[in-house]
């Protein structure tokens, strides 16, 4: 199985190159297949990874730049192949959601050069070409907001791109630091020199604050998140679902793989503060959500909720490992990575049921529908469906992550946790809010030539909603994926 | 062998005064091929340990009784600048291929300049170096001045006025050198021990000397308006290669030659350098001129080589070797979109009149290509850009730490210029609720299509930018072992 993880990455620049070289205008069918191929690799890695092991597998290791010590490193543990996954499974979902809304086949070749980006970023091992994949997810992000974006793209794709470049060349230079200091760019390296902390001083600080902000603002994490509500916004759905499904993931993703490990003793002493952050961003955002009347913006401030409670856990772990007992660092870390799957599936449902409602009405405030549920009930039903799952009821996906997390961190950080789970409550109320004012009441008049689902339109609910009952129900599948990555990490972080 | 790119390409450009004009455009492509061949077949050939010296390819005595020689040589850094040189010079003409107006002359004065550039690389003679080091000064003033655009005469003359007075500074330290160490021999006095007193003070009149041609802050002004003037291909030759003569010749002869000179007034020179980083980008933000904005790209990206230099350690020398080629590639894609494909279609370089056209639905492989370059002038991952200026920082964080941060912030502004830059030419709309969107009205008919030898030169140049961002090894295994042996090491 050597080689698969390099084909992974580069079937969908293949891809890419197909779409833009292909005579027949159309690209979707194309960027499709190649979807199909490079999901079929995920699966056949699934299928092969040892689920029991330690450690990386399937590593291919190439000497890249000696100079710096910069190598084509890349494997997976049970944390890449998850997000791998996870990858694999909403780029295709986006693509089915969304035609290229100018109808140009240079939108599904810039979608794959971004997924492409991803796999790589998730799967690579060394910094530097970590750091290679990170950032050529940007160029495509800016150019599917700036081309294909609504009203105000320009501003939404400046923002997203200077903040989220402010913040990678910030961490860059932190690496350097740490490279000079230990001469390695390699993570698990670096994870077990992270032990006592690889830096000291006032230095240590320095590149940790670096790093720091990089990933909180690819997170978002408040009061780092002022770009995401933008972008989200004026996004295209189907780009919006990649953005919030997966792209996110690689802010959570760093803090897992180089913040946590490389910092502890910095994290331990302001663990409280980060916390405090966390907590913000878990409160404050639902409470911006409330507020609002368009529909997609309500679900960007969210996302940042939703990926709060990760940071929660995370934080929560890491700044507290004296008193965690092992059970519960267990079931936070395995929350988190939980919730960094069933976020990256629920939140592209929802932006993708927004979407739909868009295509029907031209709209999406949430003043522009009304009694949905006497014309469309099919539609209603499903998307009801996502929002709880979204909202963190038993039996649906969400649910068993957020549990998980809030369980883990109660018993370490528990003031904190107290306090997050208002968020909760402030999220169930916002949904009520939309599913009351769309779904209920009197058929506005804009809504009554409203079709209901259409055959095309089920075929992709249908599947993903099933998979959201099949991890609510029976999780023990995806569990297994990471179990003893979590336990590895969790002795790591302890 | 690769001594002969010179004679190949002054023997093209001797060859164009006599040929008819129909042919001119054929013989100048065919003589930088020729001119590239050589170049690649030597970078192929000569044995990577071989790189490690500057090892003599010629010497014939040329003034005996001034000790002068006909003496070139060839390391590491010379093969990369020499290679930079060929792929531009190759591209320039196609990218000239459009040039009506007094054809021959043009390109006549294109491989002046391109033969001197080749001669400044591989020459191992101190006055010999001069000598085609101000070669290159005047095609360049008759480039400009003919053939050039905007303000072209101010431009021109600025130009030259400014090489002319580092040419003097230069003068001045290579007599020095020739008088305190008695030979103009570059591997004679490269073992030379100047006394440290004499270093002190020729080493800045030297250096500084050469930098006015690197566009080093402040002494840079004569880069964005020289750029903005030149035509196409004068831009892409002036900042792909003639600014890295100054660079090259700064490292070879001042810093070579006067190492205790160079280590008093290396963190003087990362102080310029630091500022020109982050000053020329901060200028480049507020530029209505495209070509400005990438003339003060230039200058910012040179700002990094010499930082580089300034890090007096292997690896920050070698990211600034790295950093000349790649710069060299990148400004010369910025310019040839800018120049070329999109002024001579929309005869505007103006930024808020581009940025009514929603040039990328119009010209889709010009935005692509521009794409491109700007994310590499930017120094995104996976193309040379980043190579160089990873390599530059990891170097300069031994030495300087709080500059590094510095630089970070220019990286910063660097990415939102160009990011400007990117969107006001091709990716504009109208920025006012009610304004007629001109965009609209502009159709792919309108505009001459790309031309094929756009085309090939555009992509040579991504493939090389590319290429070298995924494997700097292919540069960096010949560069850093060359940079080893030098003696301004600390």
């Amino acid at each position: 199985m050597v080689g698969l993880v390099t084909a992974i990455i580069l079937i969908p620049l293949l891809g890419a190159l197909a779409v833009c070289t292909w005579p027949q205008k159309n690209g979707r069918p194309i960027a499709l297949v190649f979807n199909v191929i490079s999901a079929g690799c995920a699966l056949m890695l699934w299928r092969n990874f040892d689920a029991t092991a330690i450690g990386l597998q399937f590593v291919e290791r190439h000497a890249w730049i000696p100079s710096i010590n910069g190598e084509y490193l890349v494997g997976v543990d049970g944390l890449s192949l998850l997000l791998v996954l996870l990858t694999s499974l909403v780029i295709p979902f986006a693509l089915l959601a969304q035609p290229a809304p100018d109808g140009s086949r240079a939108f599904y070749a810039t979608m794959l050069v971004m997924q492409s980006a991803l796999y790589g970023t998730f799967t690579a091992q060394n910094f530097v070409l970590w750091f290679l994949f990170y950032e050529m997810s940007l160029i495509p992000g800016f150019l599917l907001i700036k081309i294909w974006g609504g009203e105000n793209r320009d501003r939404a794709s400046t923002k997203f791109f200077l903040y989220t470049f402010l913040g990678s060349v910030a961490m860059l230079l932190s690496f350097l630091g740490i490279y000079l200091a230990k001469g390695t760019f390699d993570f698990a390296a670096l994870a077990n020199l992270g032990k006592n902390g690889v830096l000291t001083g006032n230095f240590a600080w320095l590149a940790f604050a670096g790093i720091f902000v990089g990933l909180a603002v690819k997170v978002p994490l408040f009061p780092f998140h002022t770009w995401l509500p933008d972008a989200y916004q004026t996004a295209p759905t189907g780009v919006s679902m990649v953005l919030t499904g997966v792209l996110s993931k690689m802010g959570v993703y760093g803090f897992v793989r180089l913040l946590l490990p490389l910092f502890p003793n910095e994290i331990r002493v302001i663990g409280p503060w980060l916390l405090a952050l966390v907590v913000c961003s878990i409160v404050f955002a639902p409470l911006a959500a409330w507020a609002q009347r368009d529909l997609k913006r309500m679900i960007a401030y969210l996302s940042i909720n939703h990926l709060g409670y990760c940071m929660l856990g995370l934080f929560a772990l890491a700044a507290s490992p004296a008193v965690a007992a092992r059970i519960d660092a267990h079931a936070a870390l395995s929350g988190v990575f939980m919730q960094i799957f069933n976020h990256g599936i629920t939140a592209a449902m929802l932006f993708y049921f927004v979407g739909l409602l868009e295509q029907r009405r031209g709209l999406r405030g949430i003043d522009n529908f009304g009694g949905l549920m006497q014309r469309t009930p099919l539609l209603c039903g499903w998307m009801s469906v996502a929002m709880f799952s979204s909202l963190g009821l038993p039996g649906l996906n969400g649910f068993v992550g957020e549990f998980l997390i809030f369980k883990g961190s109660f018993a370490m950080a528990a003031a904190f946790t107290a306090i997050a789970v208002i968020g909760l409550l402030i999220t169930a109320i916002v949904f009520m809010r939309v599913m009351q004012s769309l779904f209920s009441g009197p058929l506005a008049e804009s809504c009554i030539a409203f079709p209901d689902l259409l055959r095309k339109e089920k075929l992709v609910v249908v599947p993903v909603t099933l998979l959201m009952f099949a991890i609510g129900i029976v999780p023990q599948f995806i569990f297994n994926i990471f179990n003893t990555t979590v336990v590895h990490m969790a002795r790591l972080l302890s | 062998m690769i001594a002969w790119t010179i004679y190949v390409t002054f023997g093209g450009a001797i060859l164009l005064l006599f040929l008819p004009r129909a042919y001119a455009r054929w013989i100048a492509l065919l003589t930088t091929i020729g001119g590239l061949i050589l170049c690649l077949v030597t970078f192929v050939q000569t044995p990577i340990p071989d790189l490690a010296h500057f090892t003599t390819l010629v010497r014939v005595p040329w003034v005996p009784a001034l000790g002068m020689n006909y003496h070139l040589a060839l390391d590491g850094i010379s093969l990369t600048m020499v290679l930079v040189t060929g792929i531009s010079a190759v591209s320039t003409v196609f990218f000239s291929w459009d040039v009506e107006h007094r054809q021959n002359e043009f390109f006549f004065w294109l491989l002046l300049v391109v033969g001197g550039c080749y001669g400044v690389f591989l020459s191992a003679d101190l006055f010999l170096l001069f000598v085609f080091y101000e070669l290159v000064i005047v095609p360049k003033y008759f480039l400009i001045a003919i053939f050039g655009s905007t303000n072209k005469e101010y431009g021109a003359m600025k130009l030259t006025l400014y090489s002319f007075f580092g040419g003097m500074f230069v003068f001045v330290g290579i007599l020095v050198a020739y008088v305190a160490g008695g030979s103009l021999d570059l591997n004679q006095l490269s073992q030379f021990e100047f006394s440290p007193q004499l270093q002190s003070w020729a080493f800045p009149v030297l250096f500084l000397g050469f930098a006015v041609l690197a566009g080093i802050w402040p002494l840079h002004t004569w880069a964005p308006t020289g750029h903005a003037a030149a035509p196409t291909a004068g831009s892409m030759l002036l900042a792909g290669i003639v600014m890295k003569l100054g660079s090259y010749a700064g490292l070879r002869v001042a810093m070579n030659l006067f190492p205790e000179g160079f280590q008093m007034w290396s963190k003087w020179i990362a102080v310029l350098a630091v500022t020109g980083i982050v000053y020329a980008a901060a200028v480049a933000l507020r530029q209505r001129d495209l070509k400005f904005v990438i003339g003060y790209s230039s200058v910012s990206h040179m700002g990094f080589v010499l930082l580089g230099f300034a890090t007096a350690n292997a690896l920050g020398t070698s990211g600034a070797v790295l950093q000349m080629f790649s710069h060299g590639v990148i400004a010369a894609l910025l310019f040839a979109a800018a120049g070329r494909m999109i002024y001579r279609r929309t005869h505007t370089r103006e930024l808020d009149a581009l940025s009514e056209m929603n040039l990328s639905h119009v010209m889709p492989f010009a935005a692509f290509t521009f794409v491109i370059a700007t994310a590499a002038s930017m120094g995104i991952p996976g193309f040379s850009g980043f190579a160089a200026e990873i390599t530059i920082l990891i170097g300069a964080w031994k030495t300087f730490p709080i500059g590094v941060w510095i630089a970070g912030g220019g990286i910063v502004l660097v990415a939102a210029f160009t990011l400007r830059a990117l969107k006001l030419s091709f990716f504009g709309e109208e920025r006012t609720e009610g304004k007629i969107k001109n965009g609209t009205t502009l159709n792919r008919e309108q505009f001459d299509p790309i031309t094929i030898p756009e085309k090939i030169g555009a992509c040579m140049l991504m493939l090389t930018t590319f290429a070298v961002g995924v494997y700097p090894k292919l540069l960096l295994d010949r560069i850093m072992p060359a940079v080893e042996t030098m003696r301004f090491l600390r």
